[in-house]
Parts: structure tokens; C-alpha cells; sequence
């Protein structure tokens, strides 16, 4: 008998993991120097015992077994008999770290990496084994509370050489099960410590009209023949310990015979338990399914769904206000129809922004990573690093936030490897000892600006431009403004640090980072100072569900490109356009050669051969260069809502999705680097075919 | 259509012999039946969301001749599929009957709406599973691959499709 704990194992996950962070944030917050703060101590024993207590639940006794180390150790600290000391704080932050990566692999449903836990674990033991020597057992499941009661238990232990026979009434409420408790998950660890049988008492059983499913109307007798001791058995209930009536006796000097009666009912009634235990699990597996949870959720505050309550309220305010009017209308109110209309423009657009807000999650989310990961760093590197963050509250797309923050943090990484110099070289040139990294997120123009600034050494761009002609990135760094050279840290394969460290500087990065905030449609720029520090600023649009589009026309069809990758549009001059490297057209502009790429053509929309006279090019910046798109109209600019067409079609090369006009009609939006890379996989096609 | 409503003889139903359709009131499932040039098709009208009438869609990129484009279906964007073309039967042209069935099901695990082309509705039928004759064997054609069966409805044949087969038509 078994249930599909899937979806428990997903909430508790998440759960764990926001723990983790809950653990992680409070030990950063601790300053050892100050007085003892029971409050920070407290949160993190909570955070580790929920976690720990859920992965018992589930059995995931690797996890419990550590996390009860860490919680042993924090109930020392919380009851004055450990001071906080640096070592315990580095091995608790590792252990986060350590309990991170078994969640991962859990999720994945790898096997866990126990190598990972065990200095950890070590460091633990030892510390504490000094402190108490006596009464701690080398069993690391044994709660904390254990050497509290040894005395008593052992007092139990001592009267016939530890075996012995226990009656155990288990009389669980009726609620029980609401709470995710499981009456046979205790009885299967009663029944591992020694000879175990059970009677189950259904007396309280309702008739099967009144029968709630998830209510628990039985309870049970068990006798258990064990040498664990009395404390260990409550151990098992200990979770169940305010939901259950529960007496534990020793009957070990009962005769046998009674023993025996005692035990025969037992038998009979044992299957007739499970068998109960059964359908009861039954309806209720039924039960779960259907409110089986979507992959990934979010939280959202209640005021917003207050407000967003009070918009709709709105909204049908001025629907039956217009609804009444047009029942009744003559041209005498045509003043009150355009009020009314303007007003449902406004509701709209309000709803609209509301909805928007709902998917918005403060950038805290993503910085809260960042004080952790500076400690870290400036240990191993040995750089004194202050860490400023600014306009936490600033709110982006949960899943603009999901794909930036890797990003980020590879910046920061940076930030703290290539820009702030070691204490040594800042006093020499006159610079306080500390570095300071400054994270800063803010609102500008309809897009997120995040921006990581460093007091360091800056860009070198004579350092750059001479990696980059080493590397044959360029060819020469003639006509290059000192923006452009920076650009060429984004450059696949480029870094500057003479020895590869462990933080950064294998050279894949930058180009990564550039990739993947393009691929949300953002972009990153660069300014920087030799000997002042350098400033990146992330610019993110607020939201993936909307984009700023130019509206196309490509033979009958309406297409849309995104307005962030448009560098220019122009008229088409004939004698600008010439033919090279076998029949590719390219555009000359300004010096440039800009190669042209016939969306009709592409797209297969219209066959008009190369009559450039009333078409139009629309210079886009591609991945690594730019490109001229020909089309034959442009039309007006707007916000279009990004709708899937994966969900009831398929993926269609160069295009991202579609969206629906003002009239209703669907329009593709053109994805630049899918046209590009279509493009040019077609004319490579077509070269094998000609030779 | 000739249709006989027979609900006493019951019996009937699965006799391969019988030359009308028993439209009874017990086990069975109903069939939306269309045109496509002179044949009969039938599909299952649990699956059939609405019928609209045609359109113009927007053009898809490179899509094969017989998807006319993706349209707008209160909000939700919807390929729309020629039959006629993917069948290859009768003649592709647009009068004002043509009509649009929109089906949707699940295609792996997910909620799919995909919207079909044809000629004209003309009926709904209800068929027993068993009086299915079996199409194993078809040959030839494109729409072997998508049809559950056929069955005789009074003196015409109508070919029963399969919904999941044609809804995954363009993946």
C-alpha cells in the first residue's frame, strides 16, 4: 500500500528550500561580536527542525539525519550552553549549501551525494562530543532532547537487561490525517524495533453515510516486545503528540498467559486494520488527485487581489452604466458615451496593469543570494568587500527574475574577481581598504534597469583591445570608441585574467550573460573608469507577456517585430544595394554592408522577386551583426500581448509567437535570430544544391 | 439523409446485414458527420467544441499546404486545417457553406484545439461500437491513417475518424 506522494514531495521542497534561505539569511544577519540575539537563533532552529521533520516524514533519512546534527547543535546555542562561534556559523552556512544540493538531486530524483555531507557532519560530531561526553549516543537519529531525559530512560532500562514488552494505546484524533499524519508510517517504525502486534478498536467508526474520509475514527492497541527504550518509543509519536491520546506501560511482568490472550485478538483483527487502513487510503488518494497542483506556483500579496477585486467591481460599474445608455440612446448623449467609453478605456487599462502585477515579484527574490555569495568570496579571495543594496522592492516578472538571476550573479562574481582589488593595492593608491559592489534595481522608461557597480579597478581598454587582436576577435581597434571596446567582453571566448580562477574567468561567461538577457529582450551596458570601478546596467523589459512591437506588412500578411531589436528603418535608395559573394544582396549604410534578408521570401508569404523599388528595410540588430529586413510596409507601433502558438500548433521556424490585433486578426511576431539562423541555413542548403 | 428512428428493435444493432441506422436511446455514441467533396465522415461530437463558419486566417510561415493559417478563437490562437487538401478528396474551393469544426482533446497530456475545414455538416448519428466495420483494409490513401472505421448509415457510407489522430495531424 502506498501513496503517490508526489506532490507532498514538491510542496515540501519548496518549503525546504525557502528554509533554507530562512537559515542562510539569519546566519548572515548574526554578528558574533554582538550580544546573543534569541530571536535569529530561533528562526533558524524552526527553519532546520521543519526541515528536518519533513524529510522524516518522507524518508529521506539522509537529510534527517543531518539536519538533526545541525538542530542538535542550534538547540545548544539556543539554550546558552554553546556560544555561536565563527566555525559553527561557516559549518552551518556550508550545510545549507549541502542540504541545497540534496534537494536538487531529490527533485531530480538523483541519488543524494553523502561525500559532500560528511566533513560537514564531522565537524558537528566533534563538536559535539566535546561538550558532552557522557550522554550522547553515537546514533544520530536520537533528537536533541534525548541526553535531557537519559537519566530517566536508563532508570527504565535497567530492571530485566532491556527487553522488554510495552502496551501501547494509540488514540489518535480525528483530525489527524489532515495534518498529513500517517497512523501506518508509525506503526512501520514500531514494527522495525522489535516483535510488534496490533488490535485496532473501530468502535468509533460512524456508519458509511456519515463517514468523512479524511477524518480518522480508529485507534489501536499495540504490544511491542523491543529492547529500545520507553523515550525512544515516544520518539515515534513525538510528532503526533498533540493530535493523539497516548499511554505507553510496561506489561513486561505480566504473565504469559495474559500475554497470549492479549495478543490472540490481535492477530485476527490485524489484517481486518489494514484492510480499513486500505479503503480509508483509497478515497482519499482519489481525493488528492483531483486537486493534483500545477508545476510551479506563486504568491501573491492579498492587497493585490483586493485591487484587483475593486477594478472588476469598477469595470461592471461601467459596463451597466453604458449597457443603460445604449438601451436608451439618442444623439443628445453622445457626450455621456465618450465619458463612458473613456472610462472603460481607463478600467482596462488598469485591469491590465493590475493582472501584470500579479506575476511581479520583488528583485529582493534575486539580490537575497547576493550577501551570502560576497562573504564567501571575499574569504576565499581575500578581498575586504562592503555590499550595498538598493530598491529591493522594485518588482519584475517571476519568470524574467528566474532567468536573470544567473546571469546576475555571474556579474557580481566578476565584479568581486576582475574589478575590486585586493586591500594591499586599494591603499596604495589612496582607496579605502574595503571594495564596495553596489546592486540597484530601478523603474526607467517602461523597462527594469539592474545595476551592479564596483569601485574597482575598472576596464582596462588597452588590456581589452590587445586580448582582442591576440585572439583575432578584431582587426584593428581603429575608429573604435572606448564603449565599443568594452563591448568586446561579451565576446564568446574572451577573458582577461592571466590565470584562471575559481570564481570566474574561463571566458565563457560574459557572452552567456549577454546571450541570455538578449533572450528576455534586454540588453547590458557597460561604463567604466580606470581605477574607479566599473558599472553594468541590465536593462530588462518588465514583463515577457507584452512587447513593444512594430507592426509589418509582408505581402497580404500583418507581421510584427520587436521594437528592441529595430536599430533604424529607411526607404530603399537602388543604387545603394549590391550584390556580392554570389547573388547575396547587401545594403550599403553608412559604410556598412548590411546583408538584406526578404521576410516574404523567408516566411514564404509573398514571391515578389527582388523589386526593392516600394519596399521598405528595417535594419535589426541580429545576434552578432546587424541585418537589413526587406518588407513592404510599415505600419503602426503598439503593445501586443504575447500569445503561444506551441500550445495547439508547433513551434514555426523564425517565428516567437503570435499575438491578436485591435480587428481580432492573428499576426506572427518574427523572431530575429530564428529568421537569421533560417536564413542562413538556406543558403547553405542552396549551395549544396548548386554544387 | 434516410434515416430510421427504430427504438423497439433493438436487436438490431451490430446485425451487419440492417440497411438504416437505429438511432436508440441507450448505449452508444454520437457522431458528427460532414462533407468532404461526395464522402461521409464522422467524428466523435464530444470532441467537437463549436462549428463556425470560414474565415480568412493569417498565413503561417512555411506551413504545408494544407494548414490555411491560425485564427483567433476568443483569444486563444487555433491552426486551422484543410481536410479536403490532407485527404486529398474532392475540389479546395471557398463558398459561403464552408464551415470550420473546431475539435479539441488531449494530445499528450495537453489540452489541443486544432479547427478542420470541410465542405458541409450535415447529420449526427449514433453508432454502436461493435456495428464499426474494420478498416485494416484501406490502402492508398492519406486518410488511412486517421480513421477508426466505417459504417453504413441508410444507403450511404460514412467513415468514422479517429479524434486524437487528427488532432496530432500537424505535429
Amino acid at each position: 500500500m502506498s501513496i503517490d506522494l508526489e506532490e507532498f514531495h514538491q510542496i515540501f521542497f519548496e518549503e525546504s528550500l525557502e528554509n533554507i534561505d530562512v537559515v542562510e539569511q539569519a546566519l548572515i544577519d548574526i554578528d558574533l561580536e554582538s550580544p546573543f540575539d534569541a530571536e535569529l537563533i530561533n528562526s533558524i532552529f524552526r527553519a532546520a527542525h521543519s526541515i528536518k521533520g519533513g524529510s522524516g516524514t518522507f524518508g529521506f533519512t539522509e537529510v534527517t539525519n543531518f539536519t538533526h546534527l545541525m538542530e542538535a547543535l542550534l538547540d545548544e546555542v539556543r539554550d546558552g550552553h554553546r556560544t555561536l562561534t565563527p566555525e559553527l556559523v561557516d559549518a552551518l552556512l556550508k550545510s545549507c549549501d549541502c542540504l541545497r544540493n540534496w534537494f536538487a538531486s531529490l527533485q531530480a530524483k538523483e541519488a543524494l551525494d553523502t561525500e559532500i555531507s560528511k566533513p560537514i557532519a564531522k565537524i558537528y560530531q566533534t563538536m559535539l562530543n566535546v561538550d558532552s561526553s557522557a550522554g550522547v549516543s553515537d546514533t544520530p537519529v536520537e533528537p536533541a532532547g534525548a541526553r535531557i531525559d537519559a537519566d530517566s530512560a536508563s532508570q527504565d532500562s535497567v530492571i530485566t537487561d532491556n527487553h522488554k514488552t510495552w502496551l501501547i494505546e494509540f488514540i489518535p484524533d480525528n483530525e489527524i490525517l489532515l495534518s498529513g499524519n500517517e497512523p501506518v508510517r508509525l506503526f512501520r517504525q514500531l514494527q522495525q524495533m522489535g516483535e510488534y502486534s496490533v488490535t485496532v478498536n473501530t468502535n468509533k467508526l460512524p456508519n458509511i453515510k456519515s463517514l468523512v474520509v479524511d477524518e480518522c475514527y480508529l485507534a489501536w492497541t499495540i504490544q511491542l516486545q523491543t529492547d529500545h527504550q520507553k523515550q525512544e518509543i515516544e520518539e515515534i509519536f513525538e510528532w503526533v503528540a498533540d493530535e493523539c491520546r497516548l499511554t505507553i506501560t510496561d506489561i513486561s511482568n505480566c504473565s504469559d498467559q495474559q500475554l497470549e490472550e492479549s495478543v490472540e485478538p490481535v492477530q485476527e483483527s490485524n489484517n481486518e486494520s489494514v484492510k480499513i487502513i486500505q479503503a480509508d487510503k483509497l478515497t482519499e488518494i482519489k481525493h488528492t488527485t483531483k486537486r493534483a497542483l500545477p508545476s510551479s506556483s506563486i504568491r501573491v500579496g492579498i492587497d493585490k487581489i483586493d485591487n484587483l477585486i475593486n477594478l472588476v467591481g469598477e469595470l461592471v460599474i461601467t459596463q451597466s452604466m453604458l449597457s443603460e445608455l445604449g438601451s436608451n440612446f439618442d444623439m443628445s448623449k453622445i457626450d455621456k458615451l465618450s465619458n463612458g467609453l473613456e472610462q472603460l478605456l481607463q478600467n482596462t487599462k488598469e485591469l491590465q496593469e493590475n493582472v501584470m502585477g500579479i506575476r511581479m515579484l520583488p528583485i529582493s527574490f534575486s539580490f537575497n543570494r547576493f550577501p551570502r555569495m560576497t562573504r564567501d568570496l571575499s574569504e576565499q579571495t581575500g578581498k575586504k568587500i562592503d555590499l550595498i543594496i538598493n530598491g529591493e522592492s522594485t518588482e519584475l516578472d517571476k519568470t524574467v527574475m528566474e532567468k536573470i538571476s544567473d546571469p546576475l550573479v555571474h556579474l557580481v562574481r566578476n565584479a568581486i574577481d576582475h574589478g575590486i582589488e585586493f586591500p594591499k593595492e586599494r591603499l596604495a593608491v589612496g582607496k579605502s581598504e574595503n571594495g564596495t559592489i553596489k546592486l540597484d534595481a530601478y523603474h526607467k522608461g517602461g523597462s527594469i534597469v539592474v545595476e551592479i557597480a564596483d569601485d574597482g579597478r575598472g576596464i582596462n581598454c588597452d588590456a581589452i583591445s590587445q586580448k582582442a587582436l591576440e585572439k583575432q576577435l578584431i582587426s584593428s581597434t581603429e575608429g573604435m570608441t572606448d564603449s565599443q571596446i568594452f563591448e568586446l567582453i561579451f565576446e564568446p571566448g574572451f577573458s582577461t585574467v592571466e590565470t584562471v580562477s575559481d570564481i570566474s574567468g574561463r571566458g565563457v561567461g560574459m557572452d552567456v550573460v549577454k546571450k541570455n538577457i538578449k533572450s528576455l529582450g534586454g540588453r547590458i551596458e557597460i561604463e567604466s573608469e580606470e581605477g574607479k570601478g566599473t558599472v553594468f546596467k541590465v536593462h530588462l523589459p518588465l514583463t515577457l507577456a507584452i512587447l513593444d512591437g512594430q507592426l509589418i506588412r509582408v505581402g497580404t500578411e500583418i507581421c510584427i517585430i520587436p521594437l528592441i531589436s529595430i536599430v533604424e528603418s529607411l526607404q530603399i535608395k537602388q543604387e545603394m544595394i549590391k550584390k556580392v559573394s554570389g547573388n547575396m544582396n547587401v545594403y550599403r549604410l553608412r559604410d556598412e554592408n548590411i546583408p538584406i534578408i526578404s521576410v516574404g521570401k523567408e516566411f514564404g508569404l509573398s514571391s515578389s522577386a527582388d523589386n526593392f523599388d516600394d519596399q521598405l528595410l528595417v535594419i535589426v540588430d541580429g545576434d552578432d551583426c546587424k541585418v537589413g529586413l526587406l518588407v513592404d510596409d510599415l505600419l503602426a507601433q503598439q503593445q501586443v500581448v504575447i500569445k503561444s502558438l506551441e500550445a495547439n500548433y508547433k513551434k514555426i521556424e523564425g517565428v516567437s509567437s503570435a499575438t491578436i490585433l485591435g480587428d481580432g486578426s492573428v499576426a506572427m511576431i518574427i523572431d530575429i535570430p530564428g529568421l537569421l539562423s533560417m536564413s542562413a541555413k538556406r543558403s547553405i542548403s542552396s549551395n549544396k544544391h548548386v554544387a | 439523409m434516410n434515416t430510421q428512428i427504430d427504438i423497439s428493435n433493438l436487436e438490431r444493432i451490430g446485425d451487419d446485414d440492417h440497411d438504416s441506422i437505429e438511432i436508440s436511446l441507450s448505449s452508444g455514441e454520437q457522431y458528427l458527420v460532414f462533407t468532404l467533396g461526395d464522402e461521409l465522415y464522422g467524428i466523435n461530437i464530444l470532441s467537437v467544441t463549436e462549428i463556425s463558419g470560414w474565415d480568412s486566417a493569417a498565413l503561417v510561415p512555411n506551413a504545408p499546404n494544407y494548414v490555411k493559417g491560425v485564427i483567433n478563437l476568443r483569444g486563444n490562437i487555433v491552426p486551422i486545417i484543410d481536410l479536403r487538401i490532407r485527404f486529398e478528396v474532392g475540389e479546395v474551393t471557398y463558398p459561403k457553406t464552408t464551415v470550420v469544426v473546431i475539435l479539441s482533446g488531449l494530445v499528450d497530456g495537453r489540452e489541443r484545439t486544432v479547427g478542420f475545414i470541410v465542405d458541409s455538416v450535415s447529420d449526427v448519428l449514433d453508432i454502436e461500437q461493435d456495428s464499426l466495420q474494420c478498416s485494416s483494409s484501406f490502402d492508398g490513401t492519406v486518410a488511412a491513417n486517421y480513421i477508426d472505421g466505417i459504417i453504413n448509415a441508410g444507403d450511404d457510407v460514412v467513415t468514422i475518424l479517429d479524434t486524437n489522430k487528427l488532432l496530432s495531424i500537424n505535429s
